[in-house]
């Protein structure tokens, strides 16, 4: 898709979770700390080098356990003395048990995933509550440049072409809304901000075409 | 079989050791070997579990073969699990055949040795002399305990076993139990064995021969389950051996048959043809679910507070991935803290012995991240 999005995407990923020290958490994973209670049992699906698990282990006292799918990024995680399997979220999310997590964290992925709508299911399964973050499709960059040049976007946020980019399920924040609700969930926080982390404070219609970004909290 | 030089140690001397079999056995003596130095609060012993062929000489030279231990590698001085900080011990198997009660040993009831009548032991069995001699070593929790293989095996057993005592465990290229394909690979090896007229029914140790024949083909068979084709084509490919044409014979024409003749012939030396059967049986049998009711994850919940970390290598055939990686979940469901991967290797089983750096980064963090947490390093 999205190229840009995707690259984007993925460079921040790699550069937030490079850096390992909790009081530089990159922003956008502060926002999903942030909602995360203390102690709790926490699932991040997706963790990279375990920048956020670390923080929640460190900041608030949570049972972390994490799903990676890169060696370079399970080394980083069991080199912080945290917990990770090597896997994915559309092949290794059936086999962790009912109920087993509190939270299950999922940022920036949904869209990479093969099968979305079965990957949040899961997720709600396992967890009490799933924290979903993703990129907008719909942010009015991406539209005006779909209208401009009648292409899939390439910005410096979506930075690769439509065929080699990891990001096969795009989707945009009233799409997500559409299958939550289609779906029965329950949004207890919708947080749409921009790409530096930055809460926007509207609602879901005018976050489609501003936000970056946004954050779900979820509920069955 | 051999007497080597080393530590041996006499177990089970006023009570009977009671096996999986319901058999007793009584004494039982262990070979092994130790390495570094008990720290004051006890608290920094490792075990190493031995593969089938293995034995205690896991980081000095071999008492027979005169090679180096078999994990240098990784353990030794300065090494990743450095016997300047961690006090290690490893010990022959039940079963085996250097230093430790096998079917080579004398039986007591009969003053020869006990060949067939030796009972049949399991993985939890050789465990239990494990913890045994832990005791006898004034060893209560250890720090760790290490694993590939057959070793990896004794690593789930003790986590279901003696939970209680672990801190760590590290369970390298292993399964929770032996599918139809490993046992009928052992199954070749045993009937190997077995087919050579020097094997007299296991009743061969007064005689001038062995059934080297036998136990070499076993071992041959058993090492072409240890690599990969893609390893052996590298290795080999279709290479004459000393050779610029075809024999048109049965000589070792092949450099790969050449290699195999080698690693049998060399094998013999070493181990004990009975032994041999014994610990493939064992390994048969283990299917440590089947004891929970076919739920692996129960067999962990004793083990919650153990942290665990389970690595499988893409090119072994022998465990693969799978068997490894359901391991891992099982102890995830169980709400054990485990860290699994897939280290991307060529060379099929026998990885987690050679030179992996994947592996070694992966097991250096697990290894002080777990030290730290034990209050080893400050």
């Amino acid at each position: 898709m999205s190229d840009t999005l995707s690259d984007t995407l993925s460079n921040t990923q790699r550069n937030a979770r490079n850096d390992t020290r909790s009081d530089t958490l990159r922003a956008d994973l502060k926002l999903i700390a942030d909602l995360i209670d203390p102690g709790k049992r926490v699932l991040d699906v997706g963790c990279g080098d375990g920048a956020l698990l670390d923080y929640l282990v460190t900041e608030k006292q949570v049972d972390g356990r994490g799903l990676e799918i890169s060696q370079q990024g399970v080394n980083a995680c069991v080199a912080k003395g945290l917990f990770v399997i090597q896997g994915d979220a559309d092949n290794d999310l059936s086999e962790y048990p009912d109920d087993s997590f509190d939270y299950v964290v999922l940022s920036k992925t949904l869209q990479a995933v093969y099968r979305p709508r079965d990957v949040l299911l899961n997720l709600l399964r396992i967890g009490k509550r799933a924290v979903v973050t993703i990129p907008n499709f719909a942010q009015w960059r991406v539209r005006l440049s779909l209208l401009r040049r009648g292409r899939m976007p390439v910005t410096k946020e979506l930075d690769k072409t439509w065929y080699n980019t990891d990001n096969i399920h795009f989707c945009t924040i009233l799409d997500l809304f559409d299958l939550i609700e289609s779906e029965g969930l329950t949004v207890k926080e919708f947080v749409p901000h921009n790409k530096m982390g930055k809460k926007l404070n509207m609602n879901r219609t005018r976050a489609n075409w501003v936000a970056d970004q946004a954050l779900f909290l979820l509920e069955k | 079989m051999h007497k080597p030089e080393g530590h041996t140690a006499r177990l089970f001397d006023d009570r009977c050791l009671t096996l999986d079999s319901g058999a007793q056995l009584s004494p039982v003596s262990v070979g092994y070997e130790l390495y570094g130095t008990l720290n004051e609060t006890r608290s920094n012993a490792v075990l190493i579990c031995h593969a089938l062929t293995g034995d205690q000489y896991v980081a000095s030279t071999h008492p027979i073969t005169g090679k180096p231990g078999w994990w240098e590698r990784l353990i030794g001085p300065g090494k990743l699990i450095d016997t300047n900080k961690y006090f290690v011990i490893c010990s022959n198997v039940l079963g085996g055949c250097l230093g430790t009660t096998g079917p080579w040993q004398e039986n007591p009831a009969t003053g020869t040795p006990w060949g067939l009548d030796f009972p049949v032991i399991t993985i939890r069995d050789m465990v239990r002399v494990q913890a045994e001699l832990l005791d006898h070593l004034g060893v209560g929790e250890l720090f760790m305990v290490v694993g590939g293989s057959m070793g990896g095996m004794q690593v789930l057993e003790w986590l279901t076993t003696y939970p209680e005592r672990l801190h760590s465990s590290i369970v390298l290229a292993s399964a929770a139990r032996h599918t139809a394909q490993n046992i009928a690979f052992h199954e070749v090896g045993r009937q190997a064995v077995m087919a050579d007229p020097n094997w007299h029914s296991g009743a061969y140790y007064d005689k001038d021969s062995k059934p080297d024949k036998g136990l070499s083909v076993a071992r041959m068979t058993a090492h072409i389950t240890y690599l990969s084709e893609d390893a052996l084509t590298k290795k080999f490919g279709r290479n004459l051996q000393a050779r610029e044409a075809v024999s048109f014979g049965f000589d070792a024409d092949f450099q790969v048959e050449s290699y195999l003749r080698h690693q049998g012939s060399a094998f013999v030396d070493r181990f004990d043809a009975n032994s041999y059967l014994y610990i493939t049986r064992a390994m048969d049998y283990l299917d440590i679910a089947r004891r929970y009711d076919g739920r692996l994850a129960d067999a962990f919940k004793a083990a919650a507070h153990v942290r665990c970390c389970v690595i499988s290598f893409s090119s072994d055939w022998l465990y693969p991935t799978s068997e490894n990686k359901s391991i891992a979940h099982a102890m995830n469901a169980a709400g054990v803290r485990v860290s699994f991967a897939e280290i991307e290797s060529p060379h099929g089983h026998d990885a987690f012995l050679l030179d992996e750096p994947e592996m070694d980064q992966m097991l250096a963090g697990f290894v002080s991240a777990a030290a730290l947490s034990r209050g080893l390093v400050s």
